[in-house]
């Protein structure tokens, strides 16, 4: 499985802050390495963000975003001791899933 | 690595009406200020963080033939202190006999140790995507523990007293085919190459800037760089042969560079373009 | 024993006492460290360490002043070394001369032998109005022509200063670069050109 994320969530005032990052080549597929040949793609295709089960943050990611990417995001009515879980798919078929209490 | 550069290219190209009425020098400046803002943007989110978790893993794990963990290992404030050890390195170590960086005390520790061999321990010092360097993440985690500690290399051993002489020598050590030294880019205040801006290492100021946000995630490279790594690839631009990882001269350099930044809080891993 | 300022400004910043050091043994023992300290690769031998006169004399930091006979040596062998094209014609292609100011490759053990070395001006140096991504390494040469005319003495010392920068400033920063083999002759007449053709973007 894929190296893990680091995920850190705070809640303030009912708003939830989450930042997460994420271990991935996200290798767009144009490169060509040493020799020429083209470096195969492989990046992201989905994330999804759940809190406490319910997704709060559905995206569909492609090559433009960069290697190790850095997502964050804020949804509303989250509070600290929930769980928040992020899970990742790519191109390749790779997933990973990793979760965090709210602090 | 292409978002990150999307709100800088596009904020670049809105400006871009703006350049062309400016003369040659304001533009570079206000390039340079583009830039400087593209990086505050990028202090958040920094994929040091990663190599930081892999090497408190790679750290407390047992690990090596001795299936030993690291977390005897002594970084110069006794076995096992890691908070604060880096704003002290490099110094003498009694064990070995000599001075050491970080990462010579990482290979001294994963050698006697967890009982790897010398060549083991040092057959990757720099990753390469899914070719990953130990010592990268586990300098990423020790460096962790010293963020915010005061620089403090003291020089009280006879051995840091030369490092630190013979460091200054070889700042200055002109050769290759190009002439160049340490200083010719780094020994004056003020100036640039292209529009990087170059710290003057041998001034209180620009080596506090410069060490302290070492190791780095370079954003060009997508891997965290380290000291070592620093030097080795300021020699091949300098178009000298390669600098052999944790050699006497890498030690005695760092302790220069190191030294010089007594004073200033230590303020990596940070990330860089 | 003698203490050099260099040797002060180490002693300087050291808190503890400074024992007095003989600053000739430092500088031998720093030379001895270097070259155990790397590996040949690539195009990149052990050779390069080994030091001419200049390089020697020069590994000084800027604050230092070489003694004046010294500087005037250094100036006298480096200009002996000039060799200028055997057919006379010191200006080349301007357009060609720009490509070689542009880049930065050459010379590293990461580059291929094969290919040309560029001159890397813009690390250093503002040529054109155009290019606004140069450095202050080394001063301004936008209107270089301009200034000082294309006579056949200019000529000369343009290319004479591109062939080997310490014949006119002991201890340059800049690279010495046909004495050194890094430029071509096409090359050092293709950037002459650049500096002094007055169709050149440079003296525009």
């Amino acid at each position: 499985m894929a190296d893990p994320m680091r995920i850190r969530a705070t809640a303030k005032d009912g708003t939830v802050n989450v930042k997460v990052l994420m271990s991935h080549e996200m290798e767009t597929g144009q490169r060509k390495d040493a020799n020429g040949k083209i470096v195969p793609a492989h990046f992201i295709q989905n994330v999804t963000a759940a809190h406490n089960g319910k997704v709060v943050l559905s995206a569909q990611w492609g090559p433009a975003i960069a290697k190790n990417p850095f997502l964050e995001f804020n949804f509303k009515g989250g509070k600290a001791g929930d769980k928040i879980q992020v899970t990742w798919t790519d191109n390749k078929g790779d997933k990973r899933t990793d979760e965090a209490a709210i602090n | 690595m292409k978002s990150r550069l999307h709100a800088a290219v596009g904020s670049m190209l809105a400006g871009g009406a703006l350049l062309a009425a400016l003369s040659s020098n304001a533009a570079a400046q206000s390039a340079v200020d583009e830039i400087a803002k593209y990086r505050q943007q990028l202090q958040d989110g920094n994929p040091a963080d990663l190599w930081e978790a892999r090497g408190e893993d790679l750290w407390k794990r047992k690990g090596g033939p001795k299936k030993a963990s690291l977390e005897g290992c002594d970084l110069g404030k006794g076995a096992g202190v890691v908070k604060g050890a880096y704003a002290e390195l490099p110094k003498y170590f009694a064990d070995a006999d000599r001075v050491m960086d970080l990462e010579t005390r990482l290979v001294h520790c994963m050698v006697t140790l967890q009982g790897y061999t010398l060549a083991d321990a040092t057959k990757r010092p720099f990753g390469a995507g899914s070719n990953r360097s130990d010592i990268e993440a586990l300098t990423a985690f020790v460096t962790a523990e010293s963020k915010g500690v005061t620089m403090n290399v003291a020089l009280n051993h006879e051995k840091e007293k030369e490092a630190f002489r013979l460091g200054e020598k070889i700042f200055f050590f002109r050769g290759g085919p190009h002439d160049f030294a340490c200083a010719t880019c780094h020994g004056e205040t003020g100036k640039r190459i292209r529009l990087q801006d170059l710290p003057n290492l041998t001034e209180k100021g620009g080596a506090q800037l410069a060490y302290t946000t070492w190791p780095a995630y370079r954003v060009s490279q997508g891997e965290l760089r380290t000291f070592q790594w620093r030097l080795n690839d300021c020699f091949r631009q300098q178009r000298f042969p390669e600098l052999k990882f944790t050699s006497e001269a890498s030690i005695a350099l760092t302790t220069f560079l190191a030294r010089n930044a007594n004073g200033a809080p230590f303020n990596a891993p940070a990330i860089k373009r | 024993m003698k203490i050099t300022p260099s040797l002060l400004l180490g002693c300087a910043l050291i808190a503890s006492g400074c024992a007095s050091v003989n600053d000739a043994e430092v500088t031998q023992k720093a030379v001895a460290v270097m070259k155990a300290s790397f590996n040949e690769r690539g195009q990149a031998k052990l050779d390069r360490l080994d030091q001419d006169e200049a390089q020697r004399l020069c590994s000084i930091p800027p604050s230092a002043t070489l003694p004046k006979d010294a500087a005037a040596g250094i100036e006298k062998a480096n200009l002996a070394s000039i060799k200028y094209p055997s057919d006379g014609k010191l200006l080349g292609n301007w357009r060609d001369g720009e490509k070689v100011a542009q880049s930065g490759v050459g010379m590293q053990y990461s580059d291929n032998p094969k290919n040309p070395s560029g001159a890397n001006c813009y690390a250093c140096h503002e040529l054109t109005k155009e290019e606004i991504s140069f450095g202050t390494i080394g001063p301004s040469l936008y209107n270089f022509g301009k200034v000082r005319g294309n006579s056949e003495a200019i000529q000369r010392y343009t290319y004479g200063k591109i062939y080997n920068s310490q014949a006119y400033n002991a201890c340059s920063n800049m690279p010495r670069f046909g004495h050194k083999g890094i430029l071509t002759e096409q090359q050092m007449k293709d950037v002459t050109a650049l500096l002094l053709d007055p169709n050149s973007p440079v003296n525009k």
